[in-house]
């Protein structure tokens, strides 16, 4: 898990920053970012082993941003993040590509263990 | 306006009664369509009848009346013939003979005689002059001398031409009737001839009449003295007793009650040209047989139309009310469901909306103080460490008990994607039960399984089916005292509905609380009952296409049953 390099897309800067600095201490480099399009950019100039993705974002939404770097990145693994209870959205986002879906409010070991499962399936 | 009122009160009660109580609401209606429906079945029943029985009446008595007054009239035409033809006998021997001739016995005897062989009943023949003093008379008796001058007939054949006396008992105590005319000769000369009539003839044509028992005819004169003698009242030259109309008129038919009471219907006959009146009576009774055997039949198809009547009604109201009671608890039920349905569809709805909106700020609330306890575990140094992580994990357990009602109402709302697999109900319902083993041996509580080998599959959602029993089950385990039983049954209910019921013996429920049973939110646990789990369950099982009931007295316990369709019928939720 050392220098694993990790975005996290999430309009809510408070949680993301926060997640982002709790990946860090478990020496993760996590990045973090607010906007799809901004995390768009990020990925083409440096590409993380994984992306954390909110689904419901105001301006690009996470299922579009999700499509583009399926897109232009299929080798990076997606886990998307939803604050709906409803499975319907985790299920299309992973009809989209995505690795897997977690509810939020996170936990923590949880998403460490999600990420490993990814970075596996996708060497 | 009475009557309009009543209409009023009738209908109103019948199509718009608001009374609360619905016991007393179909009581009512029940007795106002009986009576509505009596009515206007039995009144015209009754007008019917009545009107019948009137005309009936009314022409049975012209067909008695005429026939009565016919057979009055042509009897006394019978006598008046009689009479007639006398007097012009008489008449014809007056103008054929000279008053020499009729004077003397010899002649007159021989006209007698010739008289007596071709009329009968003759008895004398006798000439009276002017002065009224009898010239000469051939009978039984010795008349030859009599003046007659003084007597009343005398008066009344001078005057009249003629005359007919009333009925009279001659010396031998026979019945008789006196005839006279008067006849004025070429010479100026008067002469009254005289005969007497033996009425044993007036007998015989009331004879002819042909009667019955209960019929009686006889003569009367004006004075109500009878002229011949009568079956009911009495014999010759008695009083007739019964009031008789007086005066001129044609024959006419009255209605009286006699002296012994009998109701008759009698005609009166009175003659043209003397002073008899021809009485014909019946007893009413007699005549009114027909129409009394046909009124005691009508009376009998009356009450048995009636009682028939009466018996219909009686039991089509009770199909009918019985039907608008059923009617109603339908509507009343479907109107329940949709507004649960309802109820639970805008409940979703509001659900999804918080739990997202909390879902968010609980996220970042888990985060910050997920950083804060990774702050000071990874601090070595850090004072109050303890204390710190304590917090920090309080506030990080409390966000988890969050999630999960959020989770929950989520999974509440949310459209459940369903897979259908084909599976055993009876292992899905041991399966269930396996979550419950613990609590069941800790708590000592008996399960009792009543399955049915052999139960059809059925191809339903695994998963959603498991949380429907689950929750049963938990209410049931809630519901139990240590030590109670839970009895799981499931049958085949028909060729495509299988049946699970769980019934327990515990605390049972109020009917407020069974009627709120399956409302989102509504609990009765006093801790950590969030009001969804039987929600969730009746939502599921319509989901599937089938159905929930629930029955539950206090004190005794509950009985759920659930019934599912071997081929879940997914229905769109909402």
């Amino acid at each position: 898990m050392e220098n694993l390099k990790v975005l996290l897309v999430d309009d809510e800067e408070e949680f993301v920053t926060t997640l982002a600095e709790r990946l860090e201490l478990r020496g993760i480099q996590a990045r973090s970012v607010i906007d799809g399009e901004i995390a768009l950019q990020m990925i083409e100039t440096d590409p993380p082993r994984v992306v954390i993705l909110d689904v419901m974002m105001p301006g690009l939404g996470g299922l579009e941003v999700l499509k583009r770097i399926k897109a232009q990145h299929p080798q990076i693994p997606v886990i998307l993040l939803t604050g709906r209870g409803s499975t319907d959205e985790g299920i299309e986002g992973m009809q989209l590509g995505a690795f897997d879906y977690l509810m939020k409010p996170i936990n923590i070991e949880e998403l460490i263990k999600k990420m490993q499962e990814a970075i596996k399936s996708h060497p | 306006m009475n009557s309009k009122n009543l209409w009023t009160r009738l209908t109103k009660g019948l199509l718009h009664d608001s009374d609360d109580d619905n016991a007393n609401r179909y009581l009512i209606l029940r007795r106002n369509i009986f009576i509505l429906m009596i009515l206007i079945t039995i009144i015209p029943l009754i007008i019917m009848a009545v009107i019948y029985q009137h005309e009936y009446q009314a022409s049975l008595k012209k067909e008695i009346v005429n026939p009565l007054k016919t057979l009055a009239n042509k009897t006394k035409h019978s006598f008046e013939l009689f009479l007639e033809e006398r007097l012009s006998v008489i008449r014809f021997i007056a103008s054929s003979y000279s008053f020499e001739e009729l004077s003397d016995q010899k002649t007159l005897n021989r006209i007698f005689k010739a008289l007596m062989d071709e009329y009968c009943c003759l008895v004398d023949l006798g000439l009276i002059n002017k002065k009224g003093i009898q010239l000469s008379y051939i009978g039984p008796y010795e008349f030859l001398g009599k003046n007659y001058s003084k007597q009343s007939w005398f008066q009344e054949v001078v005057v009249k031409g003629n005359y007919i006396s009333d009925v009279f008992m001659g010396y031998r105590q026979f019945p008789h009737v006196a005839i006279a005319v008067l006849r004025r000769t070429e010479e100026g000369r008067y002469l009254i001839l005289r005969a007497t009539i033996d009425t044993s003839k007036f007998d015989n044509l009331i004879a002819s009449m042909g009667l019955d028992q209960e019929s009686d005819a006889f003569l009367i004169n004006r004075e109500g003295i009878l002229q011949t003698p009568s079956r009911f009242y009495g014999k010759i030259l008695d009083q007739y007793p019964v009031p008789f109309p007086r005066g001129n008129y044609g024959s006419i038919v009255v209605e009286e009650v006699d002296p012994q009471n009998r109701k008759m219907l009698v005609a009166y006959a009175p003659f043209t040209r003397s002073d008899y009146i021809m009485v014909l009576a019946k007893q009413r009774s007699a005549l009114l047989k027909p129409w009394y055997t046909l009124r005691s039949e009508m009376l009998f198809t009356f009450a048995i139309s009636v009682v028939t009547i009466i018996l219909v009604v009686f039991k089509l109201t009770d199909t009918v009310v019985k039907r608008v009671k059923d009617a109603d608890e339908k509507r009343e039920l479907a109107y329940r469901e949709i507004q649960h349905t309802h109820k639970l569809s805008s409940i979703g709805r509001l659900a999804a909306g918080v739990a997202h909106e909390i879902n968010n700020p609980m996220a970042i609330i888990n985060e910050k103080a997920g950083l804060m306890k990774d702050l000071v575990s990874y601090d070595d140094q850090f004072r109050k460490k303890e204390k710190f992580l304590g917090l920090t994990d309080s506030i990080l357990q409390s966000v988890e008990r969050c999630k999960e009602i959020t989770h929950r109402l989520l999974g509440f709302a949310r459209r459940m994607e369903v897979q259908l697999v084909r599976l055993d109900l009876n292992e899905l319902i041991q399966e269930t039960l396996g979550f419950l083993d613990k609590e069941a041996l800790y708590r000592n509580i008996e399960l009792r399984l009543q399955l049915t080998d052999n139960l059809p599959y059925i191809f339903s959602d695994r998963g959603q089916l498991q949380q429907v029993f689950l929750n049963i089950l938990s209410n049931a385990f809630a519901a139990v005292e240590d030590e109670g039983q839970i009895v799981i049954t499931s049958w085949e209910e028909d060729s495509d509905t299988v049946g699970v019921s769980i019934q327990d013996n515990g605390s049972g429920m109020s009917g407020e609380t069974l009627k709120n049973i399956f409302d989102p939110f509504f609990t009765t646990k006093q801790k950590g009952g969030t009001g969804l789990g039987l929600a969730i369950t009746y939502g599921i099982v319509k989901k599937m296409g089938g159905d929930i009931k629930v029955t539950s007295k206090q004190g005794e316990g509950t009985i759920f049953t659930v019934y599912l369709p071997e081929k879940a019928k997914i229905v769109p939720g909402e």
